[in-house]
C-alpha cells in the first residue's frame, strides 16, 4: 500500500530523511518512533503529499507522490484520513459540522446520507452526545476523538496518525490507543502512526519502526523491537527515568 | 554573498514572493466566481462582519473628514470671497477621493487585519493544512466568501459615506462659515451634475468603481497575508501587521492610477 525507497529530504542544510526505505502492506499498522527531530512527521507529510521528496520514491496506493498532479492528489487524499497532533478542528464549526465538512465539500452525498455517515462515525468514537458542541467546549481527548471521526468519515483506505496521544493524560492516551486498535480491527484500515509512547506502539502496532537522523534503525513486531539487542534502540525505548 | 545580494535576499525576495502569492490568490478567487451561489451563506456572514460591524466606524470617521474639509476649504475660500463654493469643493473631494479612500483605509484596519488574524491563526494551528488534507478547496471555502463580501460591501459603505461626509461639511458650512444650508446643498448637487455611466453622476460612479476595486484588493491582501502566516503567535501578529500596511499602500497606489485612468 505504501512504499518508500531511498527517500531523501533536506530543509536548508539539515538532512531530515537520509535514504529512507520501508513498506507498509495493506491492512498493516505501522508505528513510527524516534527522537524529536528524527523526521517522523515529515514521513507522514510525504505520504499525504504535503511535502515532496528531494530524491527517491514515495509510492502511495500505486501513485508516485513526486509526479502526481493536483487533481489526482485530491482524489488520492479522499482515500486517506489524517489525525493531527492537535486535532486541527475548525473552531467555528460544531463537532457535527466539522465531521460533515469533508463530505459536504468533496462528495455528492445527500443531506440524509451525510447525516447517516456522521452519526455512524460519531458512534464509533462515542461522541454522539457532543455533536452540537464546539471544539472549544470539549476536552483535548474529545477533540482527538472528533478528529478521528473526521478522518474516518470518508471511509479511507489509509489512516495517518500524528502523535495521537500528544497532550493527553495516560488514561486518555490509553483510551485513544485502544480506540485506534479497535477501529483497525473493525474496519481493517491500513495505518501509519507517529508516536512517542511505547504503550501506544504496543497497543496499535503490527510493526514498530525506530528512526534516527532520517534513517531506519530497526523494524519488526513491537515486542521484538522492544527486546532487541540494538544498543541505540534500547537506549531510546528504555531510557531510565531519573 | 555581498551586501546587495544579502539585502535582496532579505527584503526583495520575500516581497516578490508575497506579491506573487497575493496575485495567485486574486486569480484563484476570480477563477472560482462560479462557486459564489454555493457560498452565499458564508458570504452573507462575511458581509455582516465586514459591513455592518464597520459601518459606525466608517461613518464616524467620514463625518469628521467632511467637517475638516469644509473647515479648511471654507477658511481658504473665504479669503477670496468664494466661501459659497465650499459645498462644491467638499462634494467633489468627498465623492471622488475621501469617501472611497477613507472607507477602504478603515476596512483595511478593521477587516483586512481581522481576516489576516483569523486565517493566520488557522494556518499556524494546522487547520488550513487539515482542509488541504481533506481535499477541501481552501480558496473557495475560506477566501472567496471574504473577498466577494468586501467587494460588495465597500461600494455600499462608500455611498453612505458620501452622504454622511457631505452632511458633515454642511454642518460646518452653516455653523462656522455662516453659509445657508440649502445653498450649500444646491452647490453640492451642482458638483455632481457631470453625467456618467448608467445615469449616475460621473464622480459617484468613479468613487464606486474605486471602492469596489479597493474592497477586492483589501480582502485579497488580508486573506493572502493570513494564509502565509508562520511561526505561532508572533507570525500571526506579523501577518496582521503586513495585511494593514500592504492594504493601505495598495489603496494609495491604486487610487493614483485609477484617478488618472478615470479623469484623463
Amino acid at each position: 500500500m505504501i512504499k518508500l525507497e531511498n527517500v531523501y529530504k533536506a530543509f536548508g542544510g539539515q538532512q531530515v530523511l537520509d535514504g529512507l526505505s520501508f513498506d507498509v502492506a495493506e491492512g498493516e499498522s505501522l508505528v513510527i518512533m524516534g527522537p524529536s527531530g528524527a523526521g517522523k512527521s515529515v514521513i507522514l507529510k510525504h505520504i499525504i503529499g504535503l511535502l515532496q521528496a528531494d530524491d527517491g520514491l514515495v509510492d502511495v496506493i500505486g501513485n508516485n507522490m513526486s509526479t502526481i498532479n493536483s487533481a489526482k492528489l485530491q482524489d488520492l487524499r479522499r482515500d486517506m484520513g489524517y489525525l493531527f497532533q492537535h486535532s486541527a478542528l475548525i473552531n467555528w464549526l460544531s463537532v457535527y459540522d466539522n465531521i460533515a465538512l469533508p463530505l459536504r465539500e468533496t462528495t455528492d452525498l445527500s443531506k440524509s446520507e451525510i447525516n447517516e455517515r456522521v452519526m455512524e462515525v460519531l458512534e464509533l468514537v462515542y461522541m454522539q452526545d457532543a455533536r452540537q458542541k464546539f471544539p472549544s467546549e470539549i476536552s483535548g481527548g474529545m477533540q482527538k476523538r472528533v478528529g478521528l471521526a473526521r478522518a474516518l468519515c470518508t471511509r479511507p483506505k489509509l489512516l495517518l496518525y500524528d502523535e495521537p496521544e500528544a497532550g493527553l493524560d495516560p488514561e486518555m492516551s490509553g483510551e485513544i490507543s485502544r480506540m485506534i486498535r479497535r477501529l483497525k480491527e473493525e474496519l481493517g484500515v491500513t495505518s501509519v502512526t507517529v508516536t512517542h509512547s511505547v504503550n501506544c506502539a504496543l497497543t496499535i502496532g503490527d510493526t514498530l519502526a525506530v528512526f534516527e537522523h532520517g534513517k531506519l534503525l530497526l523494524s519488526g513486531p513491537p515486542p521484538e523491537v522492544l527486546n532487541s539487542d540494538h544498543q541505540r534502540v534500547r537506549e531510546f525505548l528504555c531510557a531510565p527515568i531519573d | 554573498m555581498n551586501f546587495v545580494e544579502r539585502a535582496g535576499a532579505k527584503y526583495l525576495t520575500p516581497m516578490f514572493m508575497a506579491s506573487g502569492f497575493g496575485m495567485s490568490v486574486a486569480v484563484g478567487v476570480l477563477k472560482r466566481l462560479t462557486h459564489v451561489p454555493r457560498r452565499w451563506r458564508s458570504t452573507l456572514d462575511q458581509m455582516h462582519l465586514s459591513g455592518v460591524r464597520s459601518l459606525h466606524v466608517v461613518l464616524f470617521v467620514i463625518f469628521f473628514i467632511g467637517m475638516i474639509l469644509a473647515l479648511q476649504l471654507g477658511y481658504e475660500l473665504s479669503r477670496y470671497g468664494q466661501q459659497e463654493a465650499v459645498g462644491f469643493a467638499v462634494t467633489i473631494s468627498m465623492v471622488r477621493e475621501m469617501a472611497p479612500v477613507m472607507t477602504a483605509v478603515v476596512l483595511a484596519a478593521s477587516v483586512a487585519s481581522a481576516m489576516a488574524a483569523e486565517l493566520g491563526t488557522m494556518k499556524v494551528q494546522e487547520e488550513i493544512t487539515a482542509l488541504e488534507v481533506m481535499s477541501v478547496d481552501v480558496i473557495s471555502y475560506l477566501v472567496l466568501p471574504r473577498v466577494v463580501a468586501l467587494t460588495l460591501v465597500a461600494p455600499m459603505l462608500t455611498l453612505l459615506a458620501n452622504i454622511v461626509g457631505i452632511v458633515g461639511g454642511g454642518i460646518i458650512a452653516e455653523t462656522q462659515l455662516n453659509l445657508d444650508y440649502d445653498g450649500y446643498l444646491t452647490n453640492a448637487l451642482n458638483a455632481l451634475a457631470e453625467p456618467g455611466f448608467l445615469g449616475l453622476p460621473k464622480s459617484i460612479y468613479a468613487g464606486i468603481l474605486k471602492a469596489t476595486i479597493f474592497g477586492f484588493s483589501v480582502a485579497v491582501v488580508g486573506c493572502s497575508c493570513g494564509l502565509q502566516a508562520t511561526r505561532g503567535a508572533s507570525g500571526v501578529g506579523n501577518s496582521t501587521r503586513a495585511a494593514v500596511r500592504n492594504s493601505i499602500i495598495l489603496i494609495i497606489v491604486l487610487n493614483f492610477f485609477l484617478g488618472k485612468l478615470i479623469y484623463t
